[in-house]
């Protein structure tokens, strides 16, 4: 190699931050977003505290025409819900049993409500994981043979399809595929997911596979269209264009510069769609009578079961709150610079 | 070289040169030329500059030699020759194979071309990885190699950071050190330095120059920089509307242009050796699809006779190895470079001051932008504030504008002294000072017209309304050469010069005393940058409004401004007249500053 | 530095978005549904609680219901009541969500924060899941109620978007430059900032009124409608479920009803978003 002399004062530049030695950095940083997460949590149970028991009157709506008969079981249901207390008592003492595991006692079967729920969680936890499980491959797969042909007639086909069916709601396809394929048409799928009461769901499998396609096909369509604009905007990007201009092959291009940056924009619309999840379970869940969380919700609230109600909404905003967290923390540890920032 | 080059083109290129002929690039669904008609040679060890303003096509010259054209646009016609082959013929495998390791290319901005989330040294020995040349400590020592040469340090800590851990003027030299890595024999620059600092921009350009002659490498350098090419080219071409309208040795193209339109362009520059009285040109430049038959420069040139609208006119050779596209090349007379300089702003005219800042410390958040910077404005006069980025010139004139607040310190206006924002200032003071932004992409609300842009003023202050007011738009959209067809226009329908040309009619609306420019022309081709100095040097003197002047372009400030501040990390390094700084300065900076700043002439 | 940008002329935002297929196809069945919904009723065959023959019987275009109440006469009497609440909701939805995003993005500083903390506790909520709450203590909600719960559960969601695209122009040199003449704040908001939205703001009230469909729906179809006894495209489902295997166009029809629509608005919503990144 010729020799080139170095030249004069490079160093004069403003040395940037440091990517090193931030671990202090981080634990602060991460103190602080799992602060906020609790103190999101904490606003939330005063959310719901209020909307169940400050905003109307839940013995009158339980007992309905027998309030002014049925005194004693007004008056049972009254001790039950502390009604005499001021509500800053009651919310004390509400949140006290959050925070020390204990929930309650259900309004509808004086069974306690964690024993209730335990069961239905995991029920709802196994069906969004198994439908988030052929969601994100399905997402990603779809997203990117449309970048692919990008703009051009398959791509096109491809993405009115999705535009359509992200604007169905998931309870309209859920009967319009138990019209299909548990009724008339074809008969192949149950239309309810199990009939015992003891049984756990995924002992008859057939009987998931309408409740998963339906949360599939509810979800996917909004996640592969993020992800295709996403991967789009990353091939149009000058880092590609000099990638190309480099001469490096098309496939190292798409899988090193392409996808490594589509992939936390991917990250978070995943997180955005399991936290969406957890509501859309509610109507899922209820049309197919799967045992879970959003079927038990429903179901208590027709039984104005307040105590029920309230532990389960305290779960699913739970859940929310720790998806989202999880997925900001991951798409900060795969952008450098956002990486970066915080260390420095 | 006289004759056409397509006569004989493999005798006139030597090896590792390269040819370009008949270069051709359309839109995909029109058949609209973006480029046409390019016959170009880059000769071994040469630097030829392409010159040109936006919308002229020369960067889809420069990517054309890589066979590459961005979307929306293929290369329809025309040859790139390196060493006898065919580039836009070869099959594509081959283009990729050449691409990096016999032309290569260093992009525009390099900041977004670098891939953020993956580190520096990866992406430096990506392509040897690729192509499997050498070991994988073969590999990293070429590339540390390759940093040690564009004087960039190249411990393991720097090959680890990532992009946005990198100044501007680093990350520039990183992309110069990849395009150099693989040792190409043809390099296309797309303007490299836009957005640098002049120091930063020296550096940069000084090792690209030592690289192409030590490596005996070609370029082509795309700019829109008159002075940069000056300083660089061996040759130059002066590219417009989609066309080569003169390409010359350097030296004859600046001592004589002999295409008008190389000639205005010229005329609209300034220098930094003597005051000038700028001149625009005037109109658009054409897009593709919209532009005149015959001459493309016809519906803007001063030399036009009807014969330019009949045909596309050939390069005419003027001298050896030097042609343009005009067929009155041999009628339009000589030309020399100092034509249009004028006498320097008078050092010792009697000042009478109207605006003074005493003491002004800055603040951003706990950090302190501005220490202590004291300087005063007179009637009729402008004052440049110069530096280089983050030296804290456009913080101060948000200060004197009112529209940053956390400041100390005294600013005074006609004695009295100002309130820190702009809200909190009385009416009357508001309208006196008025504020031009740096970009009139962002600086005019693309909802509303020019004229409720320009009366808005008016009626915020009850200088005007109703039927008055109109006509006081009117009046003032002519004294800033706007067409009155433009009243009911959107802003969003109006090129970059005719937007700024709104916001200085917006601020004379106020009928204002000062007039705070912050980069007003940074954002601007050069033809427009002179127009709108020439207006502003037209209002001074006529309404005798005060300017305070921001900018980074020294030469301008030479032609614009009798006082010039100049500034150093927020302080204040060097005051006083413009020929007195300029001429003899004092501080070592200042001499940098003069010294790495491009010149012409 | 590519080419310049001098477009001949710029038609308005709706001149524009009319010459787009995807909206033009969403905004017609969307207008076609809303007919449906408020002129069918007057040429329906049936009353809307009338009964028409034997439960789940085939007389009629789609047969009888579980009343054997006319479904074809149940489906044109059950869109005005669905359509009426999506519609006021969304419009509420949009006006709490914009005016919280456009203050909290002008005020910046403490304002922003803690309204936008505020923000992310009422998003922690699935939509559905707001509404559901509130009812556990309410009997038969009257149809304010629900329009001020979907109302509500789409502020968050509209102010975090219109917060966003208020950033955006916030920042720009001519909101600066209003701010610099010492125009009243509520002015450079109304007459700075909130033009520069409107086409963002239109995508997402699209979207909006496509999510109230679904909520409002939803909520008939878990049997929390307003009237029990109305006929309600949600509840419609509801009621008929049992039936889906013998008479499957009293649950279908209004499924399809419904699916049209929010494809349609969809479809509109989606154009506007794509008119409102190219342009501008």
């Amino acid at each position: 190699m010729t020799q080139v002399a170095t030249l004069p004062d490079p160093l004069a530049e403003v040395a940037p931050p440091r990517g090193r030695s931030g671990g202090a950095a981080w634990a602060a940083w991460l103190a602080r977003r799992l602060g906020l997460a609790v103190l999101t949590l904490w606003l939330v149970s005063v959310l719901v505290f209020l909307a169940t028991a400050a905003l109307g009157d839940p013995v009158r709506a339980i007992l309905g025409r027998d309030y002014d008969t049925n005194v004693g079981r007004r008056e049972q249901l009254e001790a039950q819900l502390g009604v005499g207390d001021s509500i800053v008592t009651r919310y004390v003492d509400w949140l006290g049993g959050l925070v020390t595991g204990d929930f309650g006692t259900s309004l509808a079967n004086q069974q306690p409500v964690w024993q209730q729920v335990s069961d239905t969680v995991v029920n709802t936890l196994v069906l969004v994981l198994l439908a988030a499980a052929v969601m994100i491959p399905l997402a990603f797969g779809i997203a990117m043979i449309s970048a692919h042909f990008r703009r051009r007639r398959p791509d096109t086909v491809i993405q009115t399809i999705l535009l359509a069916l992200a604007g169905v709601p998931e309870f309209v396809t859920g009967i319009l595929l138990v019209a299909l394929f548990s009724t008339s048409v074809f008969n192949i799928f149950p239309a309810v997911t199990i009939a015992s009461p003891t049984a756990r769901p995924w002992d008859t499998p057939e009987g998931m596979v309408l409740p998963v396609a339906t949360l599939v096909v509810a979800v996917t369509p909004y996640v592969s269209r993020i992800v295709r604009a996403t991967l789009l905007e990353v091939l149009d990007s000058d880092y590609v264009e000099l990638a190309r201009l480099k001469g490096i092959p098309e496939p190292v291009v798409m899988r090193k510069h392409a996808l490594l940056n589509a992939i936390v924009p991917g990250i978070q619309v995943i997180a955005l769609q399991l936290a969406w999840l957890a509501g859309g379970v509610v109507l899922v869940e209820t049309l197919f009578s799967y045992p879970g969380v959003g079927r038990q919700l429903v179901d208590s609230v027709r039984n104005h079961d307040v105590p029920m109600v309230q532990a389960l909404s305290m779960i699913i905003a739970g859940v929310y709150i720790v998806v989202n967290l999880v997925a900001d923390v991951l798409s900060i540890l795969l952008t450098p610079r956002a990486r970066t920032a915080i260390s420095s | 070289m006289t004759a056409p080059t397509r006569d004989v083109p493999q005798t006139t290129t030597p090896a590792g040169g390269l040819v370009v002929e008949d270069l051709g690039v359309t839109l995909t669904g029109r058949p609209v030329d973006v480029v046409d008609d390019i016959d170009l040679v880059l000769r071994p060890g040469e630097v030829v500059g392409l010159v040109g303003e936006s919308g002229s096509g020369k960067t889809t010259v420069g990517t054309s030699l890589l066979a590459y054209s961005r979307a929306g646009a293929l290369i329809s016609s025309g040859k790139v020759l390196l060493e006898g082959r065919d580039v836009l013929q070869l099959p594509w495998k081959e283009v990729r194979q050449l691409r990096g390791e016999e032309i290569a290319y260093v992009p525009q901005d390099p900041a977004s071309a670098l891939n953020p989330s993956i580190r520096i040294g990866k992406q430096l020995v990506e392509l040897h990885q690729l192509r499997g040349v050498g070991t994988a400590e073969s590999r990293l020592q070429a590339a540390r190699d390759g940093l040690a040469e564009v004087g960039l340090p190249n411990d393991d800590e720097f090959l680890r950071r990532y992009a946005h851990q990198l100044s501007g003027g680093q990350v520039q030299r990183v992309a110069l050190a990849m395009a150099f890595l693989p040792k190409p024999k043809v390099l296309v620059l797309d303007e490299p330095t836009t957005g640098l600092d002049v120091t930063t921009q020296k550096m940069v350009l000084d090792t690209m120059a030592q690289l192409c002659r030590s490596h005996g490498v070609c370029a082509l350098y795309v700019t829109h920089d008159l002075a940069v090419v000056a300083n660089i080219a061996d040759r130059v071409a002066v590219m417009y509307a989609g066309q080569i309208a003169e390409l010359g040795p350097k030296d004859a193209v600046f001592a004589n242009p002999s295409h008008p339109y190389t000639r205005a362009l010229l005329d609209s520059i300034p220098h930094l050796s003597q005051a000038r009285a700028l001149k625009g040109i005037p109109g658009r430049t054409p897009a593709p699809g919209a532009r005149p038959d015959g001459c493309r420069f016809s519906d803007r040139c001063t030399y036009v006779v009807d014969a330019c609208k009949q045909q596309v006119p050939p390069l005419i050779s003027v001298a050896p190895d030097h042609e343009a596209r005009c067929i009155r090349v041999g009628e339009i007379g000589m030309w020399d470079i100092n034509r249009g300089t004028v006498p320097d702003a008078d050092p010792n005219r009697k000042r009478d001051v109207i605006l003074s800042v005493e003491g002004l410390n800055v603040f951003y958040g706990r950090k302190q932008i501005v220490h202590d910077v004291t300087f005063d404005l007179a009637k009729g006069e402008v004052v440049a504030l110069v530096g280089e980025s983050g030296s804290g010139k456009t913080t101060i004139s948000r200060s004197v504008g009112g529209l940053h607040k956390e400041w100390t310190g005294a600013v005074r206006f006609e004695g009295r002294e100002l309130a820190r924002s702009a809200r909190s200032r009385s009416a009357e003071d508001r309208r006196r000072i008025q504020y031009i932004f740096q970009n009139p992409y962002l600086s005019l609300n693309p909802r509303l017209t020019i004229e409720q842009i320009i009366r808005r003023p008016m009626e915020l202050f009850g200088i005007a309304k109703g039927k008055q007011a109109t006509d006081r738009v009117l009046q003032l959209m002519e004294q800033v050469a706007l067409g009155s067809g433009m009243l009911h226009y959107q802003a969003s329908r109006l090129s970059g010069g005719e937007r700024q040309r709104v916001a200085i009619a917006r601020a004379l609306a106020a009928e204002p005393d000062v007039m705070v420019c912050d980069e007003i022309t940074s954002a601007l081709d050069v033809s427009v940058q002179g127009s709108i100095v020439a207006l502003l040097e037209g209002l001074r003197k006529e309404r005798g409004i005060s300017m305070l002047f921001v900018t980074h372009n020294l030469a301008l400030v030479r032609s614009i401004s009798a006082r010039v501040e100049i500034l150093q990390a927020g302080r204040v390094v060097e005051a006083g007249s413009v020929v007195t700084v300029m001429d003899t300065p004092r501080e070592e900076y200042t001499r940098k500053l003069l010294s790495d700043s491009p010149r012409v002439g | 530095m590519s080419t310049t940008a001098s477009l001949p002329s710029t038609p308005s935002f709706l001149g524009r978005a009319m010459k787009q297929k995807r909206f033009v196809f969403g905004f017609t069945v969307t207008l076609l549904v809303i007919a449906f919904a408020v002129l069918a009723p007057l040429v329906a065959p049936y009353g809307e609680e009338e009964t028409a023959g034997p439960p789940y019987s085939k007389g009629g275009l789609f047969g009888t219901d579980y009343l054997g109440q006319d479904v074809l006469s149940r489906l044109m009497h059950g869109g005005q009541g669905v359509l009426l609440i999506s519609v006021l909701a969304t419009l509420l939805g949009m006006v709490l969500g914009i005016l919280i995003g456009v203050v909290a993005a002008y005020a910046g500083g403490w304002w922003d924060e803690v309204l936008m903390r505020l923000n992310d506790v009422l998003l922690a909520f699935p939509q559905i899941l707001l509404a559901l709450v509130v009812l556990t203590a309410l009997q038969n909600p009257a149809a304010w109620v629900i329009i001020v719960l979907v109302g509500v559960s789409h502020a968050p969601r509209v102010a975090r978007v219109s917060r966003g695209v208020a950033l955006g122009i916030v920042s720009r040199d001519f909101v600066v430059a209003a701010e610099a003449l010492g125009e009243k704040r509520s002015r450079v908001i109304v007459a700075e900032v909130l033009p520069n939205m409107i086409g963002p703001l239109l995508a997402e009230a699209g979207l909006r009124l496509t999510y109230s469909i679904g909520v409002v729906a939803a909520l008939g179809f878990l049997g929390f409608a307003a009237d029990p006894g109305a006929a309600n495209w949600g509840q419609m489902m509801n009621e008929n479920r049992l039936g889906l295997q013998t008479q499957p166009w009293a649950v279908l029809a209004p499924v399809l009803m419904i699916a049209i629509f929010t494809i349609a608005t969809n479809l509109m919503a989606d154009g506007l978003a794509q008119l409102s990144q190219r342009g501008d």
